[in-house]
């Protein structure tokens, strides 16, 4: 790991200054440029706003910290969220999320070694009558079951490899 | 001219309408076809996704389900050219698809009248359905105070769940001294199996607007904010886009349509917290501020976003709203019952065979609902409950299916209306498990603010968790029932007032399952891992392996082909793959 995240000739000064121009110091809008931007919210940069803008750096953590979709740590190239909405719990997300966890090696939450997944669970995709669901990038996928959710990631990491899926 | 009509919602999306758009698409380029291919917003026949309409050739308008990328050119050359229908995928045909089809028929569609038929993304297309026609007729003749008056006769009430009149709610508005004021639409929907917002915003996004620009006339806003929740990506592009096209048309910014009214809407989109659904917590959050609640009086009505009068309305609200100044206050009371009038809409899922979006009649059943339109259980075994209202709501037996829907009747069995999320629990599903389940998810979503929230929640869960590992005690349940009214008592808001509903729910009407993973160490619905075994019945296993190869903690011994299979029981960790896999349903849980 880098001493820092993101070196100093690439803490973007002129953008952050760009962002607080338009969004003044409505945080939630900033950090979620800055998460836009980098993927997640590397300290460097958070310091540096703090210091451009003079927001005390303990209310720009208060804030990163609560909402689910900020992360201060770096997230893998794609991340994989299952649903864990009511519908999907009663059909089995559980043995999903378990059933992706084994195969990538990680826990909800974490990160892979290669950056390629974070796996991530989420409240409720909105996309009830096909439980259980989950998206993997941008796609969504329904109507899992465990064989079904290894294959989508596995598809997934092939293509992400160069290798042609089977 | 022919048509053909896709299906894009989230849902069908998911279920692959974008593989079928492109099927779709290459093979009218291949029989150089001109066919107009349009998309629209979800009909609420989720459970039936992909769906495709075909309009032309001698079978005239067709709606199909099921269609997979594969399919698309025979279906496509079939009713088209040698009008032929695959009777497996059609659903309905003729002029008035709604009327042809029983779960759509058995309905009472008035706010998602637009939703699956219109291009969502076309306010041209929206407005040839009858977008804007209220609010033109509005801004033309009748005063702020003439809407006012509309929307109360309707007797509209908030649908967010609460169902506070939203006419009162306005009034409040407009009276509250305060120079500048906000029209906010709430669409933070973040109960777990509610999507009636999603597929509004994302089928009918102008009815949204709509009502919104209606309520700003009437209140005196000059300012629209809608806070969409993170997770619906496709609503917040769909809404973008609807708000551009409506500037353009003049029907958002300066002097609407002519009238004195100056208003204009941005879209917001939230950072991922349940508890910003609150309304003085979605206002912290529009500030930039972490999402905690705050006690209120003072109501945003009268001191909301930056310290001035705001009115919060739920997304179905404002949908509403838009269908009542087109069609009048009588209409709109036509149906319902005295203080429940007009119409609600459910996301009905679960283990229901008939699942999506229904919208019915307030005063129906809730029988109505999952036998009729839901057809019933999709596995075939007895329906057990519905759990209604989300992590504020409640699980009700089937003895209840006949409570009317209505406010007051729901309130009346612990569970409340709540925003609309319906969801259909099987005898395989385990009340302590649900009750556990909405527990944990209040307890994880709670702001932190209050300590009967943060830590009663937190000491249910361990309650919960112990009843369902086999490890309860007695006097459990009894210190889960005080747990639940201190909870419910000493919290700020909405959240924590009513994390204990889906456990008293439970421990009310299911107490004999709490009572048997108590004193007998036994889950009757076969649901808790630490109360289950694994079984694989010998006379049925065909000894094909699949279940070893797919094991993870090698508990399947291969014996070899055409042996049956047996489970060691200590090494199985119950994750339950064996029993997906088995294609002769051997695998028992016990």
């Amino acid at each position: 790991m880098p001493a820092r995240e993101v070196p100093d000739s690439e803490v973007p000064a002129a953008w952050l200054e760009a962002i607080v121009l338009r969004h003044g110091d409505d945080l939630v809008a900033l950090l979620q440029e800055i998460q836009k931007k980098y993927g997640f919210m590397p300290k460097d940069v958070l310091t540096t706003l703090a210091a451009q803008t003079g927001i005390a750096l303990a209310r720009i953590f208060g804030v990163a910290t609560f909402y689910s979709s900020f992360s201060l740590t770096r997230r893998g190239r794609t991340i994989i969220r299952v649903c864990k909405g009511t519908a999907c719990h009663v059909r089995g997300a559980a043995r999903v999320t378990e059933a992706i966890a084994q195969r990538l090696a990680v826990a909800p939450g974490g990160t892979t070694e290669d950056l390629a997944f974070t796996l991530e669970t989420v409240s409720c995709l909105g996309c009830c009558s096909l439980a259980p669901v989950m998206t993997v990038g941008s796609d969504t996928h329904g109507r899992l079951n465990r064989q079904r959710a290894i294959a989508v990631v596995e598809e997934r990491a092939d293509t992400a490899a160069g290798r042609t899926p089977q | 001219m022919n048509r053909i009509t896709i299906g894009m919602g989230s849902c069908g999306i998911a279920a692959g309408a974008r593989r079928v758009q492109a099927a779709v698409e290459r093979h009218l380029r291949q029989a150089g076809s001109e066919t107009e291919v349009r998309i629209t917003g979800c009909l609420g026949l989720c459970y039936r996704e992909v769906l495709v309409e075909l309009d032309g050739g001698a079978l005239g308008r067709c709606l199909y389900g099921d269609v997979t990328p594969e399919l698309v050119p025979a279906l496509l050359d079939g009713h088209f050219q040698h009008g032929v229908a695959p009777v497996d995928r059609l659903i309905a045909r003729g002029a008035d698809l709604e009327a042809e089809h029983a779960y759509l028929a058995t309905q009472h569609r008035r706010v998602l009248g637009r939703c699956g038929r219109i291009d969502p993304e076309s306010l041209a297309d929206a407005r040839s359905y009858g977008a804007y026609r209220g609010l033109e007729r509005a801004l033309a003749n009748a005063s702020p105070a003439a809407v006012l008056a509309e929307v109360a006769a309707s007797g509209l009430r908030g649908r967010g769940g609460a169902g506070f009149p939203t006419a009162r709610k306005w009034q409040l508005a407009r009276a509250a001294a305060g120079g500048d004021r906000y029209v906010v639409c709430n669409a933070d929907e973040g109960d777990p199996g509610a999507f009636m917002d999603r597929n509004l915003l994302e089928g009918d996004p102008h009815a949204v607007l709509e009502g919104m620009i209606l309520a700003a006339w009437a209140i005196g806003a000059g300012q629209g904010i809608v806070y969409v929740r993170d997770e619906y990506p496709l609503a917040v592009q769909r809404l973008h886009k609807a708000t551009q096209q409506a500037r353009a048309a003049g029907l958002l910014g300066r002097a609407i349509l002519g009238s004195p009214l100056d208003f204009d809407v941005s879209v917001r989109r939230g950072a991922g917290a349940f508890v910003c659904g609150e309304e003085t917590a979605l206002i912290a959050a529009l500030e930039g501020e972490r999402g905690i609640p705050r006690r209120r009086p003072p109501f945003p009505v009268e001191r909301g976003l930056w310290g001035k009068p705001t009115s919060i309305n739920n997304v179905e609200t404002y949908a509403n709203v838009a269908w009542i100044l087109d069609h009048g206050a009588e209409a709109f009371a036509q149906c319902g019952s005295d203080g429940n009038r007009g119409t609600k809409i459910f996301s009905l899922a679960g283990d229901v065979r008939r699942g999506g979006m229904v919208e019915v009649e307030l005063g129906t059943t809730i029988r109505h609902i999952v036998q009729t339109i839901g057809g019933g259980s999709r596995s075939g075994r007895p329906i057990k409950a519905v759990q209604i209202g989300g992590p504020s709501g409640g699980c009700l037996p089937a003895s209840l299916f006949d409570t009317s829907i209505d406010y007051e009747a729901l309130r009346g069995t612990g569970a409340i209306m709540g925003s609309g999320g319906l969801v259909v629990l099987d005898d395989s599903a385990c009340m302590v498990d649900v009750a556990r389940y909405f527990v944990g998810f209040s307890q994880d979503e709670s702001c932190g603010r209050c300590s009967a929230c943060r830590v009663g929640t937190r000491r249910m869960q361990e309650i919960l968790d112990r009843i369902c590992s086999g490890h309860g005690k007695q006097g459990d349940l009894e210190q889960l029932e005080s747990l639940a009214d201190l909870v419910a008592a000493s919290s700020t808001c909405g959240l924590g007032r009513s994390a204990p509903a889906p456990v008293l729910t439970t421990l009310r009407w299911f107490r004999a399952e709490y009572e048997a993973h108590i004193a007998e160490h036994r889950c009757p619905a076969g649901r808790c891992r630490d109360l289950v075994r694994y079984e694989i019945e010998a006379h049925v296993c065909d000894g094909c392996t699949r279940c070893a190869e797919q094991c993870s903690s090698s508990a399947i011994s291969l014996l070899g082909a055409g042996i049956p299979m047996a489970i060691d029981s200590g090494r199985c960790s119950r994750c339950g793959g064996c029993r997906e896999v088995c294609a002769f349903g051997a695998v028992l849980v016990r």
